[in-house]
Order: structure tokens, then sequence, then C-alpha cells
């Protein structure tokens, strides 16, 4: 394994793992305050115990977002020297600016957890809106990052050097694929984790269909869902048509589109052949391409002969990782979308609520992991999608690397702790999930032990 | 905002660091060494007192690590490249002792489980900063040589962190953690009514007190002996004995207090001599990241970012301050 490949990897690792974390940090609080909310609202019981339960696992897996976020800051000085050496000052106020939200999450995360007896009611449930907002503003912060990464701005090129030069951090921060973005990933935590939510509680409710807990769990998951799918979808669209202007060879490999065409093909599935640029076993819906990217059938669509070959990113990965993702979006639009006319019939007609159906309970069981399968799945298409590049036109990945040798130990190393870390946090919510409520914690702690 | 200002920001984020998430890790250290017929009434303690703070007082080392690298790019890309090493010791650290503290609080799992989680905590709290200790201490061991024009580091991914001044400097954070831990929680004991268990970490107080005079002589006779330039700032320079009295002092007040078993004075002579531990430390560095040659002027600094960092800060403390106030005053950190 090269040293490049090493760092590559370490990178792509600790990503994809901090990312569950950190988009749990995010909705899981909406969550919870939302249950606190109804309890507050009707009196029922079982939303404040759903409340506690939920804050117990925020709290284990903000701990964990938190450090292997602390992980992630170092490494892009361990792993990437050359780029923060260059791009430091340029990312640096969005980074400065999560750090403060990221300051007052914790804060607001202590009092909420260990606040239920010090604090007012009300407080109390203004702090949980404070983790709720503060976990949004913090993803929407460091989202700008990846996005300056894509679509670098903010400083010139002394042409002598080649430094970068000039360094305008607002504009850098604000750069063009910022909005879009940080959009599409914010919908993303919520669609990822309400899906798995409701998929758990599914679970259970399928053998405890009575328990108002988990009753009242799922209903305020699917509520989050049917609101954040569709929006996904719609934002998604957005992130289409801007990658199709501003990063073309991206959407192209996402697309697998190799020859600049009008009436360009949507292309689902099938394997790329990238040495005779050929896409094999695709079905191809005629000019569907021309007319997301430009909302025009006519519209011609950048494909991957507009760039050198040695300037492609790898074509399979990023266009199954997309087929992937908007397969798993529309999957869930799906769920969502069926989840809310069964809750309609019920309200209408008096049929019985999707949380009673056990055919609606089994489609939401599998959909659990969709979501967080159309997470990772999108984060691969954004950055293999931008190699070879880490600062797009700029900086290659290879020219960015440690000096480090032997960059496959720390890579070894950290999969296997997060591999271990993982085991146990699935170990430790599924104790918090299969946790009957009718009896006081201290006493069932010996029963629901694996 | 000039680059010695933010200079002297970073040494007050790693002194409010040091008084804070080192005394977390301090807490760690009791834990580990929870001992006696209140052993039990002790690891509560710990966890009860660091369970709503620990992760806030975390944030500060990621506030360093941003500062750094937003405003001296080629300190944080050379010193993250020659500290690789211990630097991902301290991160592994890092991830179980906050894993492992989460995990036994709220993992509804039986007593051994926990027990196990337990340890992780402990060990992990109690190794790790002394691998922080080891990292600080290479920045002034003058071992780490670059060359400025290039920015290449010449001396390798070892050099400065493994002599007997990076160990000594280690030992030494350990145990001013572990002495911060110990004031902290004997206060807490108190207000509590626990007068036994304030008086166990009294105890422990003290002994710290005595590691920390043997450690502070042993790292001044390592700098002696391997970074001359640490040993003349942190001695030889006019202002370096006052600084260093003045630490001396607040220890004496420290243990005093302590003997007295006043432990809410014996609380503020710790925390001020803690930072003028840093204080005295960081002047000696004299502007600079990295001994002995790479001043804050030469780390990359870009003036729009200097610029605009008071905006940020300004704007992000109107915030932030008056929240972290708020938290401590609820759980009763500041009583």
């Amino acid at each position: 394994m090269s040293d490049l490949l090493a760092a590559r990897s370490q990178m792509a690792m600790s990503l994809a793992f901090h990312i569950l974390f950190a988009v749990a940090g995010m909705a899981m609080p909406l969550l919870m305050v939302l249950a606190e909310w109804r309890h507050r609202r009707t009196g029922d019981p079982a939303a404040l115990e759903l409340a506690k339960r939920w804050a117990k696992g925020t709290a284990i897996l903000f701990a964990v977002g938190a450090v292997s976020g602390t992980v992630l800051s170092f490494e892009l000085g361990l792993l990437w020297p050359e780029f923060m050496r260059h791009a430091g000052p340029l990312v640096g106020m969005p980074f400065s600016l999560e750090g403060f939200a990221f300051f007052l999450e914790a804060i607001f995360l202590g009092l909420y957890l260990y606040g239920w007896d010090r604090l007012s009611a009300p407080v109390h449930l203004a702090c949980g809106v404070g983790v709720a907002v503060c976990g949004l503003t913090s993803a929407v912060f460091v989202t700008s990052v990846n996005a300056w990464m894509n679509e670098p701005a903010g400083f010139d090129i002394d042409p002598a050097t080649g430094e970068l030069v000039n360094i305008r951090p607002w504009e850098a921060m604000f750069n063009d694929a910022f909005f879009g973005q940080a959009l599409h990933m914010s919908i993303a935590a919520y669609v990822a984790v309400s899906v798995a939510v409701l998929g758990i509680h599914a679970w259970v409710l399928r053998r405890d269909g009575d328990s108002p807990l988990h009753r009242t769990a799922f209903r305020l998951a699917l509520i989050v869902l049917m609101i954040s799918a569709p929006a996904q979808i719609l934002s998604g669209d957005h992130s289409a048509k801007h990658l199709a202007e501003a990063q073309p060879t991206k959407l192209a490999a996402a697309e697998a589109l190799f020859e600049t065409q009008t009436h360009a093909p949507l292309a689902i599935g099938g394997i790329v052949d990238e040495q005779s640029g050929e896409l094999r076993g695709a079905v191809e819906l005629p000019s569907m391409l021309s007319w997301i990217a430009f909302g025009d059938a006519d519209a011609e669509v950048e494909g991957l002969d507009a760039v050198p070959r040695e300037l492609w990113p790898p074509i399979n990965v990023v266009h199954l990782s997309f087929d992937l993702m908007v397969g798993c979006g529309f999957a869930i639009l799906a769920l969502a979308g069926l989840g809310g006319l069964l809750w309609l019939d019920h309200r209408v007609r008096g049929r019985a609520p999707p949380w009673a159906r056990k055919s609606y309970l089994h489609l939401a069981i599998l959909a659990t992991p969709l979501g967080l399968i159309a997470l990772e799945a999108g984060w691969f298409v954004t950055e293999v999608g931008r190699q070879p590049w880490i600062i797009r036109g700029f900086m290659k990945t290879s020219e960015a690397v440690s000096p480090m040798p032997h960059l496959a130990v720390p890579f070894l190393s950290f999969t296997l702790l997060y591999l271990f870390l993982g085991v146990a946090v699935v170990i430790l919510l599924k104790n918090h999930v299969f946790a009957t409520r009718t009896k006081p914690v201290v006493e069932r702690e010996g029963e629901v032990s694996p | 905002m000039s680059e010695l200002l933010v200079f002297a920001l970073l040494g007050v984020a790693v002194t409010v660091y040091a008084l804070t998430a080192g005394a977390d890790f301090g807490g760690g250290v009791w834990d580990l060494l929870a001992s006696g017929p209140r052993r039990e009434a002790q690891r509560e303690l710990i966890a009860e007192a660091i369970a709503p703070i620990w992760e806030v007082n975390h944030i500060w080392m990621i506030f360093v690590v941003v500062v750094l690298f937003t405003v001296f790019p080629i300190a944080f890309a050379v010193v993250l490249t020659a500290l690789h090493i211990p630097l991902l010791l301290v991160l592994v650290g890092i991830v179980l002792r906050g894993s492992a503290f989460v995990f036994r609080a709220y993992g509804l799992q039986p007593d051994e489980a926990r027990a196990r989680w337990g340890r992780v905590f402990a060990w992990a709290s109690t190794i790790t900063p002394v691998f922080l200790g080891m990292t600080f201490a290479a920045l002034s061991s003058g071992h780490i040589h670059v060359n400025l024009e290039t920015e290449e580091i010449t001396s390798g991914f070892f050099a400065g962190w493994l002599g007997g001044l990076a160990l000594a400097t280690g030992l030494f954070a350990l145990v001013l953690f572990a002495l911060l831990a110990a004031v902290y929680l004997a206060r807490e004991a108190e207000q509590r009514a626990q007068p036994e268990l304030s008086a166990d970490f009294r105890k422990r107080a003290l002994i710290c007190e005595a590691l920390a005079f043997v450690l502070a002589l042993l790292v001044l006779w390592r700098a002696y002996v391997e970074s001359p330039t640490l040993f003349s700032g942190l001695l030889e320079v006019p202002w370096s004995i006052p600084a260093q009295l003045a630490t001396a002092a607040a220890a004496g007040a420290a243990i005093f207090a302590l003997v007295r078993g006043h432990v809410a004075a014996a609380r503020v002579a710790v925390m001020i001599q803690v930072a003028l531990i840093v204080l005295g430390w960081g002047l000696a560095m004299d502007g600079h990241l990295l001994l002995p040659n790479l001043h804050v002027a030469d780390a990359g600094a870009e003036p729009a970012v200097l610029a605009a960092l008071p905006a940020v800060l300004l704007g992000g403390t109107v915030v932030f301050a008056p929240a972290l106030w708020w938290l401590f005053r609820v759980f009763r950190k500041l009583d």
C-alpha cells in the first residue's frame, strides 16, 4: 500500500466513521426536543421517557462524534500538511465559526443531559433546541470547507511562484458550492437519522405493537422523514443543476458520460470500461440527463472528453456511488410517501395507522440503513468525484500528502480502533432500544445485558 | 491583530485547556488510583463532577488547532509532520478516554462491563497527558530542525519528543493535571458535605504538590542539558525570575491552604500556579512556535486573516462566554 493510498484510505475511513456520528449529533437532538415538547403539550409520560432515552443515545453518539472529529482536525495536518499549509488561512474562517458552534452545542448538551432537575421546564427545552440549532450550524460551517475544495475561491495565484496569494477569507467561505452543498448535507442528516430511527422502532413495534414509547418514537421519526425526504430530492435536483454548470467533470463521472452531447441520456447502473470509455449494462433514459441538468432536453451536457484522461476521477466508483445515493433517496421518498398516505387513511377513514400495519413496519425495517448508505455514497460522489484534485484545479491530492513513511500503520490502527468503537456503540444503543419501559432502569440492567 | 497577539491568544487557550480539560484527565488518574474505604465514592464523585463539562473543556484543544492552522499554516504543517507519531498517540488516548467515559455512563450494562469501560477511561486519562506533555516539550526542545526556505524538516520524525526533557515534561503535565483534579474534587466533596471524601483528595493534592516540585526541578535540569534556548528563556532573562518566584509563591500558598483545610482557597492557588507555569513556558518560547527558529513572524500569517480574526473571535465570544459561565454556574463549578 503506497503512503498516498494509505493517507487517502485513512482520511476516507475517518470521515466515513465521523459522519455517521456527526449526523446523529445533528438530527437526534431534534427528535429528542420533539419528544420532550410532545410531553409538555400532552403530558404523555411515554414521550418524556422517550426524550430521556433519546437524550442518552444522543450523548453516546455525540461523544464519539466529538472525539472522532478531533481526530479529523488533526488528520488534516498529519496526513495533508501541504494542503493545510496553503488552504489553512482560506478554510480557517468556517472552521473557527464551527468551533464556536461546537462549543455552544456541547454547553447546551451538558445542560440538557444533566439539567433535568436543575433547570425549569421551558429553559431545559430551550437548551435542547440550542443543541439542535448549534449542531446544524456547525455542520453548515464545516461543509463550507468541503465546498471550497470543490469550488475554490477567495485568492489569486502568484504567476511566478504558483502560491495562493491575496487571500480573502470571507469570499472563500461563501464560495459558489457552499449553499447547495450545505443544504444537501444538512437535510441528509435529518433523512438518514429519521429513517434509521423509524426502522429501529419499527423492529420493536413488530413484536410489541402496543408500546406507547415506540409508537411515539415511530410517529415523530415519520413526521421528520415526511418533511425531509421530499426536501432532499429537491435539494438534490438543485445540486445536479449546479454541478452541471460548475463541476461538469464530477457530473460526467457520476453519470459515466464520456462524450459531450445534447440529449444526454441518464444512465442507471452498468459497469464502466475506462480503457475503451464505454458503459456496459446500463439502463439509459434518453435525454433525461440534459433535462435534469439544464431543464431542457436539447441542452448540451459536458462529458469526460472535455478534460484530459489523467484528470478523470475513478469513474466506476463515482457512478455507482451516485446511483446508490439516488436509488436510496427515492426508496426513502417512497417509504415516506406511503407512510404519509397510510397515516392520512387512518385519520380520514379510520383504517389502521402505519405503525400498526405489519407490512409497513417490515418496509421500514428494510429501509433502516438506506439513509446512512445514501449519506456515505453521497460523500463518495463529492470526494472521489473531485479526484485527482484536493483543491479542484489548483492542487492535486498527491501533492498534499505527508512525507511521513509507513502511513499504512496509522491507517490500520485507526481502522481497528473505530471498528471496536463502532461495535461497542451498536451494542450500547441496542441496550437502550430494547430496554422495556415499564421497569426502572436499575432493575433491568441485568436482563438486557448481552 | 498582530502575530504576537495571536501567540498570546494561543497561550490563553492552552492555559484554559490545562485548567479545565487537564483536570478532567486528572479525574481519570484518580479513578485509576482510587483506593481506601471510599474507593467507589471517589469514583462516583469524579464521574459526576466531569460529566456535564468534559466535552466543552475538550473543545479548547480543537480551538487551538484551528487557530494554529488558520493563522500559522506553516507552523501547523511543520509541527504536525514532525510530531506525527506522538500526536497519533495523543489522539488514540483522546478517543478512548472520551468514548469509554460515555460508554460507562450510559451503557445500561452489567457492572463488570461498566468496570471494564472505567478501566479504559482511567488508563487513557493517565497516559494521554504524558504524550501531550512530550509533544509540547518537543516544541521547546530545539531538536526539530526546519529549513525555513523550503519549509522542510531535516530532523526526522523522532526528534524532540523522545528525550529526557520530553519524558520529564510529560510526567510534569500528568502531575499538574492530577493536582488540579484533586483540588477541584476536594472542593466538590466539600460542597456535598462529604468531609472525609474531601480529605482524601486534599491528601492527594498535597502529594501532587511534592511531586510537582521534584518534577519541576527535573524539567529544569533536562532543559539545561538538552535545550539551552529553553533553559535561558526559563531562567536567564529579566522577567523570568519573577515569574518563577510567583509560581513558587502560588504553590506555597496552595500547600498552606491545603494543610489548613481551606479547600476553596487552595483551588484558586493551584489554578494560579498551573497558569503561571504555562505562562512561564510561553514567555520562554518568546514568540516561537518551535524553538529555535520558527517564530510567529515566519509562520505564514496572512494579513487578511489577521484582520478578520478579531471580528470572528469577538462575535463568537459574545455568545460563547456567557453560555460557558452559565454552564459552570448551573453545575456549581464556580462556587
